[in-house]
């Protein structure tokens, strides 16, 4: 009996560090394999400039209209998506801190659209774009895009802003400060590390997502230079060079990939030094 | 100093506040009124049942049935299900039992770049990797001819988009078990082990379910990354080596050519309408479930 026992707990703790292994090691593999095979086709010609005549037949040139319009896209949407959602996660947190049940309830709706899948938004985006009267462009983009990461910001900072003791508030209170004021002076700088994260979170979402951008933003090989013209994603850049035969333009998908991850890499990595630096302008209780 | 004055700025601040708020409160009717609106025109001429459970899916013809892409969603998401489930459960005991604290500093890190990795970087993964895996190795080795392009390979390349999605749930899951239970257990001379089956799945069991349809319901919509390996071929699935069609490639697959055929471009966004229903629907189901849960 006892050595049964042994001998089950010895077998499944060899499974656990196998499938834990098992993560680290397709981490590694995604990695390696998109570094290894990027670097081959990357050149500084291919980042600094835009796609020339026959680019997808193997020609030269480059994916800076997708490099640039993906940026501008994901800058769009996440500061329109800051604008609505700021002012949401704050009003949840300030003004119905008093009605949990409310609250909790606009925090399950959120949750349900969070789950809604990115190609559902591009759909409505799309639909939405036909009813007032929008052609695919950059505009289309960044509202489909904001659609789509409003609830991921929204919840994030939500999180963040629940922590924000009691007391801080009827400190507030007690100096003559109205609800705004609270709000908007006192909640967002004492969250600022919990905000910076969550902005940081949805522009990773914003730039790497397709699925949306796929009939609201369209494509171009230009530079993106006003909000009524298409504009080229990275995303989108690497799915359709994936689809060329030509295998140099392959590649050129690869090292496109390389790009967008090394990008996605950054941002994460920024948000984890950006949230520990500003944790230390909080007040602690 | 201010253009406005205290009252006038708080007063501006409140209703921007509130309008944000209505947008967001009306988001999920908009989706739901407005994809329901566009599919009207394809649902007025078809019965649902035959749209669900038709084979032939011939646009020019006016034939929409759905079937062979409901299956294909259905089978890569199970798969990839299976897969992922077993992999994140014993990993979130490893690394909340098990392992050292400091090694679940290392595991966040990988979990947040797992989950940030966007998903057409991980279909060209598919592509580089799993895909040449299944036709050079696993194919052969189990006596079948195949480009890779598979159901498998889908489900492969999905299971791990999401473990980085159950892996996070069963972690937090697992921290919220009391601390006491777990000593009291142990006290009783249960030996560890013990601990984790007897007592500490037990009461994780709802979590851990729920974990799992939220997955289901992140699997199901996935898009680009299923559609770059998974073979689209619109054709009823007989085994995972064979190639399929997911509903969301179909959506993305098809949009630049429908605007000729009103009644495809109808056919089109009542796929993505029964992404959206089936997606709140489990979404829906689980929350409920851990409701419920929660009050005993």
């Amino acid at each position: 009996m006892k050595r049964t026992l042994k001998a089950e707990e010895t077998f499944f703790r060899i499974l656990m560090n196998l499938t834990t292994a098992i993560i680290l090691i397709i981490l590694g593999i995604i990695i390696y394999s998109v570094f290894e095979k990027g670097m081959k086709a990357l050149s500084w010609e291919m980042l600094t400039s835009v796609p020339s005549g026959g680019y997808y037949y193997g020609k030269g040139g480059g994916i800076l209209n997708a490099i640039v319009g993906s940026l501008v896209l994901a800058i769009g949407a996440t500061v329109l998506a800051f604008v609505i959602g700021l002012p949401v996660a704050l009003y949840m947190n300030v003004f119905l801190v008093r009605r949990k049940k409310l609250v909790n309830l606009i925090r399950f709706i959120l949750d349900l659209i969070w789950g809604v899948p990115s190609i559902v938004y591009g759909a409505f985006g799309f639909t939405l774009m036909v009813f007032i009267g929008l052609q695919t462009s950059l505009l289309a983009g960044i509202i489909t895009v904001t659609l789509f990461i409003l609830p991921i910001m929204i919840r994030s900072m939500d999180e963040i802003l629940r922590t924000v003791p009691m007391g801080l508030s009827e400190a507030t209170y007690s100096l003559g400060s109205n609800k705004s004021e609270l709000a908007f002076k006192i909640f967002t700088r004492q969250s600022v590390s919990g905000i910076i994260t969550a902005v940081l979170l949805s522009f990773g979402r914003a730039i790497g997502d397709a699925a949306s951008v796929l009939f609201t933003a369209g494509y171009t090989d230009n530079l993106p230079n006003s909000l009524m013209e298409p504009v080229a994603t990275l995303p989108l850049s690497i799915f359709f060079q994936l689809a060329s035969p030509v295998p140099e333009v392959q590649a050129r998908a690869y090292a496109s990939a390389l790009v967008l991850t090394v990008i996605i890499l950054i941002v994460s990595l920024f948000s984890r030094g950006l949230g520990k630096r500003y944790h230390k302008t909080k007040i602690n209780f | 100093m201010y253009l406005l004055n205290r009252q006038q700025r708080h007063v501006v601040n409140y209703s921007w506040m509130l309008f944000s708020l209505l947008i967001i409160a009306f988001l999920p009717f908009m989706l739901f009124g407005g994809l329901y609106f566009k599919s009207f025109l394809l649902l007025k001429s078809y019965t649902l049942k035959d749209l669900i459970f038709s084979h032939s899916w011939h646009p020019s013809r006016g034939e929409f049935g759905f079937y062979p892409f409901i299956v294909g969603s259905v089978w890569v998401t199970l798969l990839a299900i299976i897969i992922s489930t077993p992999i994140c459960l014993l990993t979130a005991i490893n690394v909340t039992q098990y392992a050292k604290k400091r090694f679940l500093r290392i595991m966040h890190p990988v979990i947040d770049i797992l989950a940030g990795i966007p998903s057409v970087v991980y279909g060209v993964w598919g592509i580089l990797v799993i895909v040449p895996f299944i036709s050079h190795y696993l194919g052969p080795w189990f006596g079948i001819q195949t480009m890779g392009y598979s159901i498998l390979a889908g489900a492969l390349v999905l299971s791990v988009m999401i473990i980085p999605f159950i892996l996070n749930i069963m972690i937090e899951i697992f921290r919220t078990i009391p601390t006491e239970l777990k000593e009291a257990t142990l006290s009783l001379g249960a030996t560890k082990w013990q601990m984790v089956k007897h007592v500490l799945l037990r009461k994780a069991l709802p979590g851990i379910i729920a974990s799992v349809g939220f997955g289901l319901a992140r699997a199901f919509g996935e898009t680009m990354a299923v559609l770059m390996v998974v073979g689209n071929v619109i054709k009823v699935p007989h085994s995972v080596f064979d190639p399929g069609y997911t509903l969301p490639a179909l959506i993305a697959n098809n949009y630049g050519e429908v605007l000729s055929i009103p009644q495809y471009d109808s056919a089109l966004m009542f796929a993505a309408l029964l992404l959206l229903v089936v997606s709140l629907f489990f979404n829906l189901l689980m929350h409920f479930f851990i409701a419920r849960y929660n009050k005993y």
